[in-house]
């Protein structure tokens, strides 16, 4: 008979495995895996499109309009384009200004959110004012409009759909962080005398982890959705090659009408499959970090021991 | 195993400045929108003394104001008015828009949760080596981080851990050894004085004595000051060279510990001490002496003072009497001053009406 | 109004535990909360539970309820009350069991009232839950439970909000009350409480137990508190019980090391200052042994010399 001392372990190892935990637990997590999986093919694509498809992918190689055969695997486009190059080769662009668009808003959103939470008072009303401003503005007529004036290009793309975007993740992280600035141990680091940018980075913002993971996978996604939103209107970088402009290209030339739904379906189906991807992710992060959440398995031996 | 101890013969500390000095210190917190009058008075014209290695305890219940007064004088909020003098400097004055460095390293703070008063993102180190860096303790050039190293594990002797402990994350130690950090975080500024609130409050009742402990040798071997700040009258008595008592945000008696404690003047501190579960005294809760106590610190109609020829009674003023013998320096704030409106929040309001049954 | 009201002074006991063993089943490991516990209650008698943070005091104490949920198991050991098998109660028999034969108020109960529904309101809901009463005869009792705990039944009208805390405890006293239980669980009744207030908390329990006669379990860390309302009492350290008494006798002969820690660690409030040492970091008991009777009525665990000196030797330090 045994008896087990439920004291905290001060053996230095015990949780170390915090860190290493959090790696297993994704590791391990059907989601996360599936969705890491996902995104791991479309940026190997991505980076091997100019090996896989060499040249322009905008060329014409064939008749216009063929369905998919043995030649182009997802046929050509009303102009003759081969529709797979110019699906592989649109990764590159959608993704890039996805993740660019992503880590922009969610910086942003961190500047922003710790401030408001740090410094309360006049700045936390002043940026407040301001979020809510940008989260009012009607997000899309905005793009438009600000698209319509500045001069078309992949940077004009991206500094609008961040302009737009990063209302939503300065909320967001600013109420975490300020559920994290009344405990006591921000108050023990005033006390210590730390400066205030020390605080809110090394302090604040390593228990908002998982938040601002979270916050930066849904910005990605806005990123790459928006980003087809505003070509398939025709005001993104139209010379480019991405899914958006794809779509663009295949609204234009009548795809719909024609019944060609080779030239449409692959770049949509595209994008709602990263967003599902990074989705997944989102949902394994929450899991991982809050245990709450992980479905209990109970392991397949119980011991029951006789009475004594 | 029991024996009597003296506390070691105190320097007559009325005579060195004080190291910390509270002066008629308020604070009115606004409460409802933006230009609505509406305020609570959280503190009332507090003014309290510790001298040089002096521990002196503030008790009072929940809502009477103790933590804010320890957040005001840790510069953690504005006051409303009054003077915080450290080392007879008022500080309030010397650094007017926010604290100082050099306010941070004569004074520190240990809060009272100790699962939340550390970082639970670094490891015990940081903390010490963080408070040490800031202040310039660790040394510069060569040598400094042998020299750093050496202080880091002096301090967490001093504290009694284990010096393997610094590679630890929080959650990996009890609470009491989280306490332990916290007050070696303190002692790395090499402060002089620490305000503790409630430290020992939410830890079990078994490691209590050990940082009570702790607290007493730091102060004797290295000569800091503390204020204590508690809900429990038997800890302070046993901590403490000096209580005060504080009620509604003011404060109503203040002295020697044993002599207040055994010879309390103010009803609210005979009802705070007839309140102790005592097992010796069992079955000693009396209704109607608890109601005729609450009745006085309310709305008190005579003062025990009023017939001392040398002692004058005022209702408008906080008058203080004086109780026993001078050199406890016990006074008693005058009865017939009645608390602000409003005051007495949870304790005294709303209780059980001794008219039914 | 109970299933199974055990006469005053009987001697069947109203709550038996015996070797009760509850295990947290973890991802990678399981751990021992309670480990092969028994104490019984008799009617009438307030039994303490005394042990920090850890000790598995709380654990039992769900587990008579059988309020556990995964990952807690009871692994063995079993739990009667007035005769009949706790653990082997089916759904329907629970849902008679709890609250009608033992109620129990939880730790910080005072904060856990339903905030958008008022005092009368929650208190009437018993009475129609479980007796079947209309809601004007519900409310009627209600009234009459809040006079029991001298609360103003004006207050029925009341939300938790509108109450200070030493009245929703008294509230939840009464709630818990409602139904005439046999058995009344506290676990950690008063520890967010200020220290009046907590006294007459205290005095109201006691007032309410000679009353209507219920047998109480209650559960703390406060020593003095729980000397002062328990007639036996036990210790717990580990999920193992180390001691168990009157309480009067634990307080002026604790025999076991840890018991004495305990006890140590309250300073007094009237006589000459004592240094005290409480339990020194590092001290830990392993492979707690069953009790042993060393005189009548007083059980407890035997413990070896070295551990007794080590908290002696805490002392000088």
């Amino acid at each position: 008979m045994t008896s087990v001392i439920l004291q905290q372990p001060t053996e230095a190892k015990a949780a170390r495995k915090a860190n290493r935990g959090f790696i297993h637990g994704l590791i391990t997590n059907k989601k996360a895996m599936t969705g890491m999986a996902i995104m791991l093919v479309f940026i190997g694509l991505a980076l091997a499109a100019p090996l896989l498809f060499p040249g322009d992918p905008s060329r014409i190689t064939g008749m216009a309009s063929l369905e998919p055969d043995g030649e182009h695997w997802l046929g050509t486009t009303a102009k003759g384009q081969d529709v797979l190059a110019l699906t592989i080769h649109g990764a590159r662009s959608s993704l890039l200004v996805g993740l660019t668009v992503g880590v922009a808003s969610t910086f942003i959103g961190i500047l922003v959110g710790l401030a408001s939470a740090y410094f309360g008072k006049f700045i936390d009303e002043g940026l407040s004012l301001l979020t809510n401003v940008f989260l009012l503005l009607p997000g899309l007529p905005l793009l438009v409009i600000l698209a319509a004036f500045l001069p078309p290009g992949l940077g004009t793309v991206i500094l609008v759909l961040t302009v737009t975007g990063w209302a939503g993740s300065a909320r967001v992280l600013r109420s975490q962080a300020l559920s994290i600035r009344s405990k006591d141990f921000v108050a023990a680091a005033v006390v210590s005398g730390e400066r205030a940018g020390r605080i809110m980075f090394r302090e604040i913002l390593p228990n908002m982890a998982s938040i601002v993971m979270g916050t930066l996978l849904a910005c990605v996604i806005y990123g790459i959705g928006a980003q087809a939103g505003l070509e398939f209107l025709g005001l993104g970088d139209v010379s480019t090659v991405s899914w958006g402009n794809n779509l663009f290209w295949a609204g234009n030339e009548g795809a719909l009408l024609t019944g060609s739904w080779w030239v449409f379906i692959p770049s949509g189906f595209c994008i709602a499959l990263v967003a599902f991807a990074l989705a997944l992710i989102n949902y394994a992060v929450d899991e991982v970090t809050n245990p709450r959440l992980r479905k209990i398995r109970k392991p397949a031996t119980t011991e029951r021991s006789a009475a004594q | 195993m029991s024996h009597a101890v003296h506390s070691p013969a105190r320097p007559d500390v009325s005579t060195q400045t004080p190291a910390l000095e509270v002066r008629g210190l308020g604070k009115t917190f606004h409460i409802g929108a933006l230009f609505s009058s509406q305020a609570v008075r959280a503190l009332h014209r507090v003014d309290l003394t510790i001298g040089r290695g002096e521990i002196v305890a503030l008790v009072g219940e929940s809502g009477s104001g103790k933590s804010t007064l320890a957040r005001c004088v840790a510069r953690l909020e504005k006051p409303s008015e009054g003077a915080i003098l450290l080392d007879g400097v008022d500080v309030l004055k010397r650094d007017r828009f926010q604290a100082s460095r050099k306010f941070r390293s004569q004074l520190q703070m240990v809060f009272q949760d100790p699962f939340g008063s550390l970082n639970p993102a670094h490891r015990i180190e940081h903390f010490l080596r963080r408070s040490l860096a800031i202040h310039g303790k660790g040394g510069t050039g060569q040598g400094s981080e042998e020299q750093t190293r050496q202080r880091l594990e002096e301090l967490m002797t001093t504290v009694g851990l284990q010096a393997d402990m610094l590679n630890s994350y929080p959650h990996e130690l009890s609470g009491g050894q989280r306490q332990r950090v916290a007050i070696a975080r303190a002692l790395a500024v090499e402060p002089q004085v620490i305000l503790a609130d409630e430290p020992t409050s939410m830890l079990d009742v078994s490691v209590r004595i050990g940082v009570l402990n702790l607290m007493r040798k730091l102060r004797d071997e290295q000569g800091i000051s503390m204020l204590y700040i508690t809900h429990d009258l038997a800890s302070a008595r046993y901590l403490a060279d000096r209580t005060a008592v504080m009620f509604a945000g003011e404060i109503v008696e203040e002295g020697e510990s044993l002599d207040l404690l055994a010879h309390p003047a103010h009803p609210y501190t005979q009802l705070l001490v007839s309140a102790v579960p005592d097992p010796t005294r069992a079955g000693s809760y009396d209704p109607v002496h608890r109601a005729t106590l609450r009745q006085a610190v309310m709305a008190s109609t005579t003062c025990a003072f009023e017939n001392d020829p040398d002692q004058r009674c005022s209702a408008e003023e906080p008058v203080r009497h004086q109780v026993g013998d001078p050199l406890n320096r016990h006074w008693v704030r005058c009865h017939l001053y009645r608390p602000g409106a409003g005051a007495g929040g949870h304790a005294l309001a709303t209780e059980p009406s001794t008219t039914v049954q | 109004m109970t299933v199974s009201q055990t006469s005053f002074g009987s001697h069947e006991p109203v709550l038996d535990v015996k070797n009760l063993t509850v295990k947290y089943i973890g991802d990678t490991r399981s751990t021992t909360a309670v480990d092969n516990v028994s104490f019984s209650i008799g009617a009438g008698e307030v039994f303490g539970l005394a042990g920090e943070s850890g000790c598995g005091k709380s654990t039992i104490a769900n587990s008579i309820m059988r309020l556990l949920k995964d990952p807690a198991d009871i692994a063995a050991g079993s739990i009667s009350f007035g005769g009949k098998d706790v653990l082997a109660m089916s759904q329907d028999e629970l849902r008679r069991f709890r609250w009608q034969d033992v109620a129990m108020v939880f730790q910080s109960a005072m904060n856990s009232l339903n905030p958008v529904l008022t005092i009368g309101e929650q208190m009437a809901d018993i009475f129609t839950t479980h007796a079947g009463y209309s809601r004007k005869e519900s409310l009627r009792r209600a009234a009459q439970l809040l006079e029991l705990v001298r609360i103003d039944p004006a207050r029925l009208k009341s939300y938790p909000h509108q109450l200070s805390g030493g009245m929703r405890q008294r509230a939840v006293i009464a709630m818990a009350v409602a139904l005439k239980p046999s058995l009344l669980i506290l676990d950690e009744p008063t520890t967010a409480l200020d220290v009046v207030v907590q006294q007459e908390i205290m005095a109201q329990i006691k007032d309410l137990q000679r009353e209507l006669g219920f047998s109480v379990l209650f559960i703390t860390h406060d020593m003095s508190l729980m000397v002062e309302l328990s007639h036996r009492m036990a210790v717990m350290y580990g999920g193992r019980i180390v001691e168990t008494a009157k309480a009067h006798d634990i307080y002026t002969a604790p025999g076991h090391p840890y018991t004495q820690a305990l006890m140590g660690a309250f300073p007094p409030l009237t006589g000459p200052r004592i240094p005290l040492t409480g339990l020194p970091e590092g001290v830990k008991f392993h492979n707690i042994p069953d009790l042993a009777e060393v005189a009548p009525g007083h059980f407890v665990a035997p413990f070896d010399a070295d551990a007794e000196a080590a908290v002696l030797e805490g002392a000088a330090q």
